[in-house]
């Protein structure tokens, strides 16, 4: 991939001790600058490499095998760890919220307010979480292997490309697996809540159920399950992007997977912030 | 549909050349950041011949062979392969000719999430889209069987031995009729009867396929076998260009150090 080169900077020799404090001084700002170049370079790195996806998506020859390899390794190989987390986070939140609300004498309000919080945040913040550390690690690694043992340059002299075959097909695969985890993940949740709801009061599945829709609107959904794409997408981006460049020795590998893991919850968590935002000023 | 060497020959844009040259490199040279890693390098490769490249650790071998198909980009100089100018292809083009060009990599390369299998399969379904499955499993039990290793067919590239990878990418890289093989240092890191496999698997290739090919080695055993002329590098540089005889009788500590 083409890369901005950072621009060069030379020191002119100074004399004496006023210009060394000033030569100290001048270091300083350019180590900034400098710093600030490469952050640059990064981005505009991470802008061709998000450009190239999109040319590539639309190319012809469309890894459509692949693709649905990949949907079955991110979608299917997370419903164990998505249904674990899932119902727990319901049942944590009902067991949490309901003695407040008893105290407020509002126990009715009890289904409704756990199914609206797990559908509008919590069921898709964490989900997206869990995945940013379990398939955005995968992918960093995955790929930041094949990089280091020149796989990724096999498959270019193989008349493949890699962009295709390996990266496109991840990305759609995460950009459409995580929102279907997701709303998995909300289902399970409100499950585990009736579950907990269960535990200190008799309680009927149906009744449990048609008394927190009746609080649950369409317009609580369609936000959560739009940013739910984009959590898919940028956990799918970070990944690739981070193993795809990786260096060239084996700890690169291990570099790649954890960097993924870390941009990747954190812009989840700022995507999170945004798509809020947006909807407090849209809707309500 | 005739499935041997003479398809590859059907494509118009890529054709065996008069001269008997396949590839051509004039003052090709290649730095990564301040590191000059190929400063001045020409060399000629001609039809049907085994070229061996020597060199010690770090002049970059490598490099030179992963700029004869644009893996990395050259700085300056030119490369012409079948009498074409590889810096100036398009995409298309760079994937006709990657087609014609076998490159065994150094580290073997196999894609660890594929069977033995699969990884045979990748590159003949995407350079020769049109065979049948049956002629695919043909081609793959006659590769395999090429490099003695019939039996690893659904075997993942972790069950392998070192030496088996090594094998197996061989089949890999000839699985598709090759018209020019690249190895880098295909015996290294094996021991003495397995190396010796493997040269004598290179020089079959080559008669059977009637491949050219540049291998890279510092296995003088192997240099020694495969080679029908030599050449060495030295910091980015061609250092000495000749015959086997040339480099056997030779007085230079440098190459006395290589031929012990
Ligand atoms: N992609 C790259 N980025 C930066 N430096 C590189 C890259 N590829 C190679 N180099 C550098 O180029 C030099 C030559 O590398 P190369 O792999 O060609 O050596 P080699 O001659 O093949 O050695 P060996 O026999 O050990 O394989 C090394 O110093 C290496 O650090
Ligand atoms: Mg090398």
């Amino acid at each position: 991939m083409k890369k901005f080169t950072p621009v060069k900077i030379v020191i002119p020799k100074l004399r004496n001790a006023t210009e060394q404090s000033l030569k100290k001084l001048s270091e300083k700002t350019i180590a900034k600058t400098v710093s600030a170049n490469n952050f640059l370079t990064d981005i505009s790195d991470v802008l061709l490499f998000i450009i190239r996806i999109i040319k590539e998506t639309f190319s012809r020859n469309f890894e459509f095998k692949e693709f649905l390899h990949q949907c079955f390794k991110i979608g299917y190989k997370s419903l164990p760890l998505i249904s674990i987390t899932g119902t727990i986070m319901g049942l944590v939140l009902t067991i949490q919220s309901r003695p407040v609300l008893v105290n407020f004498g509002a126990v009715t309000m009890l289904p409704g307010m756990v199914a609206i919080s797990l559908i509008r945040e919590m069921g898709p913040v964490i989900t997206a979480l869990i995945c940013a550390g379990k398939i955005g690690s995968g992918m960093g690694a995955e790929l930041g292997s094949m990089k280091v043992t020149e796989q990724i340059e096999a498959m270019e002299v193989s008349s493949t490309n890699p962009m295709r075959f390996l990266v496109v097909t991840r990305v759609l695969a995460a950009t459409l697996m995580i929102p279907l985890l997701i709303l998995y993940a909300d289902a399970l949740g409100i499950f585990g809540s009736w579950a907990g709801a269960n535990i200190k009061g008799d309680l009927n599945f149906v009744l449990f159920f048609s008394q927190a829709f009746s609080h649950v609107k369409f317009i609580d959904f369609l936000p959560a399950v739009i940013k739910s794409f984009f959590f898919g997408a940028v956990i799918g981006l970070v990944g690739c992007y981070k193993g795809y460049n990786a260096g060239r020795g084996t700890e690169s590998v291990g570099v790649a997977a954890n960097s993924a893991v870390v941009l990747a919850s954190l812009l989840v968590i700022i995507v999170d912030l945004i798509a809020v935002q947006i909807t407090d000023m849209l809707i309500l | 549909m005739n499935t041997s060497q003479t398809d590859t020959f059907n494509n118009a844009s890529f054709k065996m050349p008069s001269g008997g040259t396949v590839i051509e490199i004039n003052n090709l040279k290649k730095s990564f950041g301040e590191q000059e890693v190929l400063k001045n390098i020409s060399l000629k490769l001609f039809n049907g011949e085994n070229l061996v490249v020597l060199g010690k650790s770090g002049t970059g071998k490598s490099v030179l062979i992963k700029c004869i198909v644009c893996l990395l980009n050259s700085d300056g100089g030119k490369i012409n392969v079948f009498e074409k100018n590889v810096t100036e292809l398009n995409r298309k083009e760079l994937g006709e000719l990657r087609q014609k060009v076998g490159f065994l990599f150094q580290s073997g390369a196999l894609y660890d999430s594929m069977t033995v299998k699969q990884n045979l399969e990748f590159p003949l379904q995407r350079i020769k889209k049109n065979l049948t499955k049956k002629e695919i499993e043909d081609k793959i039990n006659e590769v395999l069987e090429n490099v003695g290793l019939a039996d690893a067919l659904n075997k993942m590239p972790s069950q392998l031995s070192g030496g088996m990878r090594k094998r197996i990418s061989l089949a890999r890289t000839i699985v598709v009729d090759p018209m020019i093989m690249l190895y880098d240092e295909p015996t290294t890191g094996l021991d003495p009867v397995t190396s010796d496999e493997i040269s004598s698997l290179i020089i079959d290739v080559q008669k059977k396929y009637k491949t050219s090919s540049i291998i890279i080695t510092h296995d003088i055993k192997c240099a020694l076998k495969t080679a029908n002329r030599i050449i060495m590098l030295n910091e980015g540089e061609v250092y000495k260009e000749g015959k086997v005889e040339d480099f056997k009788n030779s007085t230079d500590p440098l190459i006395k150090s290589f031929f012990k």
